[in-house]
């Protein structure tokens, strides 16, 4: 189920401006991958280009490879509607969809693709709601709205969405960033479940948060503004936030830098 | 911090003042305030006013079945009685092709515009087009439809006819009111379907116009609203009937904007001034009903929140 994703030498523009200068890294599987870094540094742009969420902006582009498993996401005659049928994102603000009940919103990734049958439709939207630790909360209400759950439940909404079709990888772009300690806390606890099955990206700007959940940690950093972003360091999370090798990280952890 | 709180005096004695109103201030408030209310009250005296005449006047045809179920037949301007079924028939079957033709193109014109076409070159020629359509008044889209449906074409006037120049007048309002509730529908929307593996047309039609869907109900009615009470086209490409024809693609056809003009000219007779207060009226129920029919279908469909 969770897949390794290796990315060699990718640099990431928007039309003539490089955003993400030469990144190679390794997510491993069935794990927490936390990139962080001061803002504009590049890591959600980065975090996008994994599962071509980058080129819906216009103008944007990539070069360099990204290998999920054997295959390249940027190889020709690759789709990127496939790509993110196994790569699947969850975003910085909570996003349900404002037409569709609680229960359609888990079961949209799957009708949406075309799958009709009801009882497979319910098991998925309940194992999804259980795994997202949104199913007590929910399980008496499916019909009613998602977009009239509180943030921290309309997020692991969407974290339930996403685990409902069963993806290989799944992205956060700062999931948290708009939530209460308490939500918060839930997310972290869903992640640190989530792992088992999936291989985990976080982007995250509460350098605590990249401790308590993370495996790995990557350190995102820019010369100055207007200049691309690059990988400084990638570690595990314990030796980042103990004895990292870059200067910079360290001046950036202990707060010493923007 | 505490520090700094420590050396800091828990008041300094003074009273500032809070009150915020200077005499100029307060002034310009007030001016402001009575210019507001008094633009309101003059936009709601016409407004106000014509329905107040329309409605003593011409309510009391309304009330008769006739009004619903007859026509006009046989009936001369000095003559009570009859109906305006054969006029709202009318109306009704023009405004509906008319819709029928319009509605699909504005709305897969908007979704172009919005959707694939942002920024490129055809777009903004696109968009330029629709600027110079709103601009069209409805008598030269009426020639125009006679120059091509009856000059070229050598077909007859008939309904249809009318019909396909409303189109020019629908089509731009409704392009432009769908083009505006679609950039409504957050990216963020579109991009958790896209986040799901679902194909961007799929995202569209499943996630952004049904989110879309109240404002795009909206502007189908204000573009039916315009359309339905154009008198040029209907002068210019259909005659005048008092028969019922609900045939749109042979022989003359009522409808109520040309009903009111056939009873105007003789508005000295008591009876013919009646009609036209109540045609009038008609028109604007018209209208009124299907603003509610489509609130009601915009409230079935609506984002849901509670």
């Amino acid at each position: 189920m969770a897949k390794r994703i290796e990315v060699s030498g990718l640099n990431v523009y928007y039309g003539d401006f490089k955003a993400v200068e030469d990144v190679s890294m390794t997510v491993e599987p069935r794990s927490v991958t936390a990139f962080i870094g001061p803002s504009g540094c590049g890591k959600s742009t980065f975090l996008r280009t994994l599962n071509r969420m980058h080129e819906v902006i216009p103008g944007a582009r990539v070069e360099g490879k990204v290998m999920l498993d054997q295959q390249d996401l940027y190889a020709t005659g690759i789709d990127p509607v496939a790509v993110r049928r196994v790569v699947g994102m969850v975003f910085q603000r909570p996003n349900p969809f404002p037409t569709m009940s609680i229960f359609d919103n888990v079961a949209s990734g799957l009708k949406l693709n075309g799958v009709k049958d009801r009882k497979k439709l319910t098991e998925v939207v309940e194992s999804s709601l259980k795994g997202a630790n949104l199913w007590n909360e929910v399980k008496d209400r499916l019909d009613k709205p998602g977009a009239g759950l509180s943030g921290g439940q309309q997020q692991r909404l969407c974290i339930a969405r996403a685990i409902a079709v069963e993806p290989e990888v799944i992205l956060m772009d700062e999931p948290c960033s708009a939530l209460d300690p308490i939500s918060t806390l839930a997310i972290e606890d869903l992640i640190e479940k989530l792992k088992d099955r999936f291989t985990v990206v976080i982007v995250t700007h509460n350098m605590q948060q990249a401790a308590r959940v993370s495996d790995q940690t990557a350190f995102f950093n820019l010369a100055a503004t207007g200049k691309p972003g690059r990988l400084i360091e990638m570690a595990p999370t314990k030796q980042i936030f103990s004895n990292p090798a870059e200067k910079a990280t360290e001046d950036y952890i202990t707060g010493r830098f923007g | 911090m505490t520090a700094i709180a420590e050396n800091k005096p828990a008041y300094d004695g003074k009273v500032l003042d809070l009150t915020g109103k200077s005499g100029a201030r307060a002034f310009k408030n007030t001016l402001a305030t009575v210019l507001i209310v008094l633009a309101f009250a003059v936009a709601m005296i016409p407004l106000v006013w014509i329905l107040f005449t329309v409605v003593s006047k011409g309510y009391h045809l309304l009330l008769s079945a006739d009004w619903w179920s007859q026509s006009q037949r046989g009936i001369t301007v000095r003559r009570a009685g009859g109906g305006a079924y054969h006029a709202i028939m009318g109306t009704l079957i023009m405004a509906l092709i008319t819709a029928v033709i319009a509605v699909p193109i504005a709305i897969l014109g908007a979704i172009y515009l919005v959707e694939y076409g942002k920024g490129t070159r055809a777009a903004k020629v696109v968009s330029f087009m629709i600027d110079i359509l709103t601009g069209v008044p409805s008598i030269v889209a009426a020639l125009f439809v006679y120059a091509v449906w009856i000059t070229v074409f050598g077909f007859n006037r008939v309904g249809f006819a009318v019909s396909l120049s409303l189109v020019l007048l629908m089509l731009p309002v409704v392009l432009r009111s769908t083009e505006e509730m679609l950039k409504l529908v957050p990216d963020e929307l579109r991009e958790a379907s896209y986040a799901l593996g679902v194909p961007k047309w799929k995202t569209i039609l499943k996630v952004v116009v049904p989110t879309a869907f109240g404002g795009i109900i909206t502007g189908v009615m204000l573009g039916l609203a315009r359309v339905m009470g154009e008198t040029a086209p209907l002068l210019i490409l259909v005659g005048y009937s008092k028969n019922i024809n609900l045939n749109p693609f042979s022989g003359f056809q009522g409808a109520l904007p040309t009903m009111i003009n056939q009873d105007r000219t003789e508005l000295a007779l008591p009876n013919a001034a009646d009609r036209v207060w109540a045609a009038a009226l008609t028109l604007i129920l018209l209208v009124l009903a299907l603003n509610l029919l489509a609130r009601l279908i915009a409230r079935f469909s609506a984002i849901k929140s509670k």
